[in-house]
């Protein structure tokens, strides 16, 4: 994977006139320079393929150490893998589990994330700049620092080993975040709409939500997208806090399924597998707001 | 009842009058800003409750010996308080020039300051390529990207696996190096090649965030600004110094800024790849990890003060990198 890349070769200022067929439009390259990039970026998509691939192929073969053995694997391809880990064991309790807790942290999340990120994006109020220092701050918390009085907090409250207690210690990396992301991308929509609906008579929570809101729906996706994917397969706040094991979620049961199973490979990679299609179609219904909406958040932050 | 919108007034009438009582002052920002503080007032009530009552909580037990043979806990029926004690600084001392320190905490200090800046490097600068080549007019673009982006669409926690399998002994990665007659590493166990694993499969996982956020900013950059320099006869070297970096410096500065953050506290890459085990690879966060939950005793009152240490840590270097960004910006115009 090189990082050399080709820049768009000299284009039609430097081509004579007196071939005008040959002139090149803006933004084209020349035939070498586009064989390199189909090239370099084929390889690219390979090597960003080749993983996800490799766990799919390792995953229809029957024995634990057919990882070790690709070859083999060609020969008895099946879904016994898949069949074991549907029916003998507790996936769907902790797929439910794992849906339960990063499906409403997300919504949880987006939704106290937009009216702020709103208000830091639109108004000046005192108190604004540390709002968005403390935003960014939370940003930094390494779990070390967050963990243990979590921990103790959630324990005196009884919430540990709860989905609430989970919920809760999710929201507090994930609220920051969206709501610093989301008003970049408020940032992006003229306030030409807010003052006409202003205008228009609407207060400024009905501007928010009839007017802005449906305009920031790619910024929402990107946000939601972002809480779900995180909290999807979270491994140290659910390995720690959920402790029973009708409460684990996917990335948790996983986990012990090692032990129990001593560390059977191929059970685990069907299981990933399983694992890996709820955010895979998520992450390829918001793709198409991916662009725009991250980078709203990046520029103008 | 005005409500502040940016660029509107506000400035003016404030420079006016004289400075009026607290109260007063308090009442009048209140009224005027109502719809402001009540939009943010979810997210201070989720802080203040879920992030800064928990970390002044977190740096109070930095100071104690907590552990989790002293701490508040119930066994059976049976409440027994907390029994630890109050030690000043020690932990702190103890981690920074104690016995021992260099293992426990300068040698991952060093392989964690090393591992931010490599990775990095290889994300923006990957990252930054690819983005280039997916910014030009090609067939096939939109695949190249749907692909290239897969790294990110799947969890972590499974990507990681996969690697797991692929770089263990006899694996496939190993076996393509033997193919070539290249030597094969134990990637799992020897300490450097770990390392290098560790940064192989981050920098895997980390490009197509830095890919995505650098084609966006590219992509908001005007064409009209290439086609004046293309005028001006710019070769595109000049053009990717004088236009492409320029336009990219906002995007830049936030995506390294988080890159560093997240990079310094990645946590999931490392555990998963080799839990608890690898000394040697272990950076400060997976460290301060195992110290409070991965061993027994747990000890909270150390795997917190190192949590704190590399909080602060973080924010020296946020508020530097703010200071430099907003000089750079002034010498630049």
């Amino acid at each position: 994977m090189s990082t050399t890349t080709e820049r768009p070769a000299p284009a039609a200022t430097a081509a004579p006139a007196a071939r005008p067929a040959k002139v090149r439009r803006r933004g084209e390259s020349s035939p070498l320079v586009r064989a390199l990039s189909h090239g370099t970026l084929t390889v690219a998509s390979l090597i960003a393929l080749f993983p996800v691939g490799w766990i799919l192929f390792v995953s229809l073969g029957p024995d634990k150490t057919d990882y070790l053995h690709p070859g083999q694997i060609l020969d008895k391809l099946t879904l016994s893998n898949y069949q074991h880990v549907l029916s003998d064991t507790d996936f769907f309790t902790w797929f439910g589990n794992a849906l339960l807790v990063s499906g409403i942290t997300t919504v949880f999340g987006v939704l106290l994330a937009a009216t702020t990120g709103y208000a830091v994006s639109r108004m000046k109020f005192p108190g604004h700049k540390p709002l968005m220092w403390s935003l960014l701050v939370t940003q930094m918390f390494p779990i070390a620092v967050l963990i243990v009085p979590m921990y103790t907090m959630l324990s005196e409250l009884g919430l540990l080993d709860s989905y609430t207690g989970l919920i809760l210690v999710y929201s507090t990396t994930t609220v920051p975040y969206c709501a610093w992301l989301l008003k970049g991308y408020f940032d992006t929509i003229p306030v030409e709409i807010d003052e006409a609906g202003r205008v228009d008579g609407l207060s400024p929570f009905g501007t928010f939500w009839r007017l802005v809101l449906p305009l920031a729906r790619p910024g929402l996706a990107v946000a939601a997208f972002y809480s779900f994917l995180t909290y999807w397969a979270e491994v140290p706040f659910a390995s720690t806090f959920m402790l029973s094991s009708d409460k684990y979620t996917l990335a948790v049961g996983l986990q012990t399924f090692v032990s129990e199973h001593d560390a059977q490979w191929n059970l685990m990679a069907a299981t990933a597998v399983l694992i890996a299609i709820p955010s895979a179609a998520f992450f390829y219904l918001v793709q198409r707001h991916l662009v725009t909406g991250l980078t709203a958040g990046a520029s103008k932050s | 009842m005005s409500v502040a919108v940016q660029g509107a007034t506000g400035k003016g009438s404030r420079e006016r009058e004289q400075r009026p009582s607290l109260r007063e002052r308090v009442k009048r920002s209140y009224a005027k800003h109502w719809y402001a503080y009540a939009m943010i007032a979810p997210v201070v009530l989720v802080l203040g409750a879920l992030v800064i009552y928990p970390l002044v909580e977190g740096v109070w037990l930095t100071l104690t010996d907590a552990n989790s043979l002293n701490v508040a806990r119930k066994i059976g029926v049976n409440e027994i308080p907390a029994s630890y004690n109050f030690v000043g600084f020690h932990n702190y001392a103890d981690i920074l020039w104690g016995p021992g320190s260099y293992d426990r905490f300068w040698s991952h200090f060093v392989w964690t300051i090393a591992w931010t800046a490599v990775c990095v490097f290889l994300h923006y600068s990957l990252g930054l390529g690819l983005a280039l080549l997916l910014n030009k007019k090609l067939r096939g673009r939109a695949a190249y990207r749907m692909l290239l982006i897969l790294p990110w669409a799947v969890p972590t926690f499974v990507t990681v696996f996969s690697w797991r399998l692929m770089l263990a002994d006899g694996g496939v990665v190993n076996g393509i190096l033997s193919a070539l007659h290249l030597p094969e590493p134990g990637w799992l166990t020897d300490p450097w090649a770990q390392k290098a694993a560790a940064i192989l499969v981050n920098t895997w996982a980390g490009v197509p965030f830095m890919m995505i956020s650098l084609l966006g900013g590219l992509q908001s950059i005007p064409a009209e600004l290439y086609e004046a320099a293309e005028m001006d006869g710019a070769t595109p070297w000049q053009r990717f110094r004088h236009v492409t970096m320029p336009g990219l410096r906002a995007v830049s500065s936030t995506v390294v800024l988080l890159g560093v953050i997240w990079t310094f506290n990645q946590f999931n890459v490392i555990f998963l790849l080799f839990g608890t085990g690898a000394p040697d690879a272990q950076l400060l966060v997976t460290w301060a990890y195992r110290l409070g939950f991965g061993q027994i005793p747990r000890d909270y009152a150390q795997s917190a003060a190192y949590g704190v240490i590399l909080l602060s840590i973080l924010i020296v270097f946020t508020a530097f990198y703010r200071r430099w960004l907003a000089r750079n910006e002034q010498a630049n115009g």
